[in-house]
């Protein structure tokens, strides 16, 4: 999770506003700015240049490890370590131990996810910056950091105004 | 293409979703609530007392005897567990089908499922007879050689089944939850429940970066719920079939299990959906009785489906020539030459089941509130009976005659059963109030497409 920088943000009222918004500053060459907004917006992740996440390898991954370790885990403690004649069944009886592998693929891969999302989202963060109250309730907003390429201040805010923003601030971090 | 009807009414703006969901957590609950939790909470003290005489005293105080050593727990497990496959259902299988209406029921359907898993895990583990030792039933290192689980037990797949799925379900509904609780945190007033409900919300801020990464996860967890509850309800049906007796040992089972679950849960979820329209007037817009209809329609399918699976399971019977397979279905219809004890449950069963369901034929009768609700509460007492129908008439009269014997329902069976609606409803009852019932953040992208049409489109 990148740190917390001062910069601007602009609050739009409208949800084509910001799309548009961010489309129009991702032309300008920006790369770092945030678009905040209370649901997923289609299209957003185009406008904003935003790769497609890497979640699902981390799934795949884990959901191989849960798969792997269920079937240790049941060939060491029913053929290994301690066979037991269960009506006359081999000691490794795979078809039998199916069951096991399918959930522990599944639990290992959702709660693996569940943790690279938390990670690639920086939560749970403890007092989290808030730019305006309604973000997570009718309001968009763009955030541009101060170190993003070309970044001023007053530029940026007449060139947010005429795209319809509500109103302009300075943020202390976010 | 077909005209759908819009799946919000009312023109809302996004502010007023956000107002009319997170109404019922921001004020103060009204007397048909109160009374409502207040009689739950009532039963679930008496459904506390009900457990600890039963912990205290044995499984002896339940009807289960030599043969029937499956009874009331058993039963009412699987009954639970199967309104828990519901919520699953809409939260996941219908998101891969890109069902949009299923958007205002997700939420309190999950919710509905992670209670039922909670009320349904109890049986099992009281079902010991010694819960102190239920620590048995995973496979750790021990002193006792270490004698490991036996996993080549239907009944051992169960409790990796049921703890996977309540696991995933949990985490299902939270995350969710997360950027509703911080919708919540943004709005609230006082100290206390601004704490709360941020630390619930993670500390969530909604980028679009963040978002991106949301969506995914949503979609890979849905991927992965969606054979999770076919698969948990396939293995609740092995702890049957994989045993020898007549009536259990098929191979229709888990796709009849599975059918029966969604059609069991489908059914509370109209029960528990009409009465929230009723609590809470201002859902009306959003759980329209187009989305009722729907539900109705699907229990009008999975109820035909259950249907078929009793007829296929009488016709199997007759053609595989097996005496015993052949004896225990005739006793269940109560025909002549057989005991028939159990005839009544089992013709409760189809009543409820396969007859009554078949008034949704009616588009009347699917679009009316008291019809369905009626018909929701039957469909509920029929899939109870059926869980009755297939463990009591199977063990009470196996292959010896000399061993047969009836189930003993005592008070305290009934008490069980009753008592854990207690502690379903206070949980639900308890939710209604704390968490957003709809999903705000999912609601909102449902918006009639077109809206802002008049000042620039999407």
């Amino acid at each position: 999770m990148a740190k917390l920088m001062p910069g601007l943000a602009a609050i739009f009222t409208e949800e084509h506003q910001i799309l548009e918004a961010a489309r129009k500053s991702r032309d300008l060459g920006m790369t770092k700015f945030e678009a905040i907004s209370p649901y997923p917006i289609h299209g957003m992740e185009e406008a904003c240049g935003i790769k497609r996440s890497s979640i699902p390898y981390v799934t795949f991954i884990a959901g191989s490890i849960g798969l792997t370790s269920a079937l240790a885990l049941t060939w060491y403690t029913s053929a290994y370590d301690w066979p037991i004649n269960v009506g006359g069944k081999p000691p490794f009886s795979l078809p039998a131990f199916i069951p096991i592998m399918f959930e522990l693929t599944v639990l290992f891969a959702a709660l693996a996810s569940v943790g690279a999302l938390f990670y690639h989202a920086g939560i749970p963060r403890i007092d989290p910056p808030t730019i305006d109250p309604d973000l997570t309730s009718h309001k968009f907003a763009i955030f541009v950091p101060e170190n993003e390429t070309g970044y001023e201040a007053k530029k940026l805010e007449s060139f947010y105004k005429d795209l319809g923003a509500e109103y302009v601030k300075k943020v202390e971090a976010y | 293409m077909m005209k759908r009807n819009q799946l919000i009414l009312g023109d809302k703006t996004l502010k007023d979703i956000t107002d009319d969901i997170c109404q019922p957590v921001e004020t103060l609950p009204g007397k048909g609530w109160v009374g409502m939790f207040l009689s739950a909470k009532t039963l679930l003290l008496f459904y506390i007392f009900v457990l600890g005489m039963i912990v205290a005293n044995g499984m002896g105080l339940l009807g289960v005897n030599h043969p029937n050593g499956w009874g009331t727990m058993i039963i009412t497990f699987v009954f639970w567990i199967g309104i828990g496959h519901a919520g699953t259902l809409i939260s996941a299988i219908l998101f891969l089908f890109r069902q949009k209406w299923r958007t205002s029921v997700a939420r309190t359907a999950e919710a509905m499922t992670v209670f039922a898993v909670m009320t349904a895990g109890l049986f099992p583990l009281l079902h010991t007879g010694r819960p102190w030792l239920d620590f048995w039933l995973f496979p750790y290192p021990n002193q006792r050689g270490p004698l490991w689980v036996n996993f080549r037990s239907p009944l051992l797949w169960d409790v990796f089944a049921v703890s996977t799925y309540a696991t995933v379900s949990m985490v299902f509904w939270y995350i969710g939850l997360v950027p509703d609780f911080a919708t919540l945190k943004d709005r609230a007033k006082n100290k206390i429940r601004k704490t709360v409900y941020g630390v619930l919300s993670l500390g969530w801020r909604g980028t679009a970066r963040n978002w991106s990464h949301y969506e995914m996860l949503y979609l890979i967890l849905a991927g992965l719920s969606t054979p999770l509850v076919l698969s948990v309800h396939t293995i609740v049906s092995f702890d049957f079939a994989v045993a020898s007796l007549p009536g259990w040992h098929t191979t229709i089972f888990p796709p009849y299990f599975v059918a029966g679950a969604i059609f069991s849960g489908f059914a509370m979820v109209v029960t528990l959906m009409t009465l929230v329209r009723i609590g809470f007037p201002q859902f009306k817009d959003y759980i329209t009785l187009d989305h009722m209809e729907v539900m109705n329609k699907i229990i009008m399918t999975t109820g035909l489906m259950v249907g078929y699976a009793y007829a296929s399971e009488f016709f199997v019977a007759w053609y595989s020539g097996n005496v015993y397979e052949r004896y225990v279905f005739m006793s269940r219809a109560g025909l002549p030459g057989t005991t028939g004890d159990y005839a009544w449950s089992y013709w409760i069963m189809v009543t409820c089941n396969v007859i009554i369901p078949q008034i949704f034929w009616s588009k009347w009768a699917r679009r009316n509130i008291a019809v369905m609700f009626v018909v929701s509460i039957f469909v509920n007492i029929g899939m109870w009976f059926e869980r009755f129908v297939i463990t009591i008439t199977s063990l009470h009269a196996d292959f010896l005659p000399s061993s047969w014997g009836n189930y003993a329902w005592s008070f305290w069976d009934g008490a069980l059963l009753f008592g854990s609606f207690g502690m379903f409803l206070t949980l639900f009852l308890l939710y209604l109030r704390v968490f957003p019932a709809i999903s705000i953040a999912e609601i909102k992208p449902m918006l009639p497409v077109g809206r802002d049409d008049h000042k620039g489109g999407h």
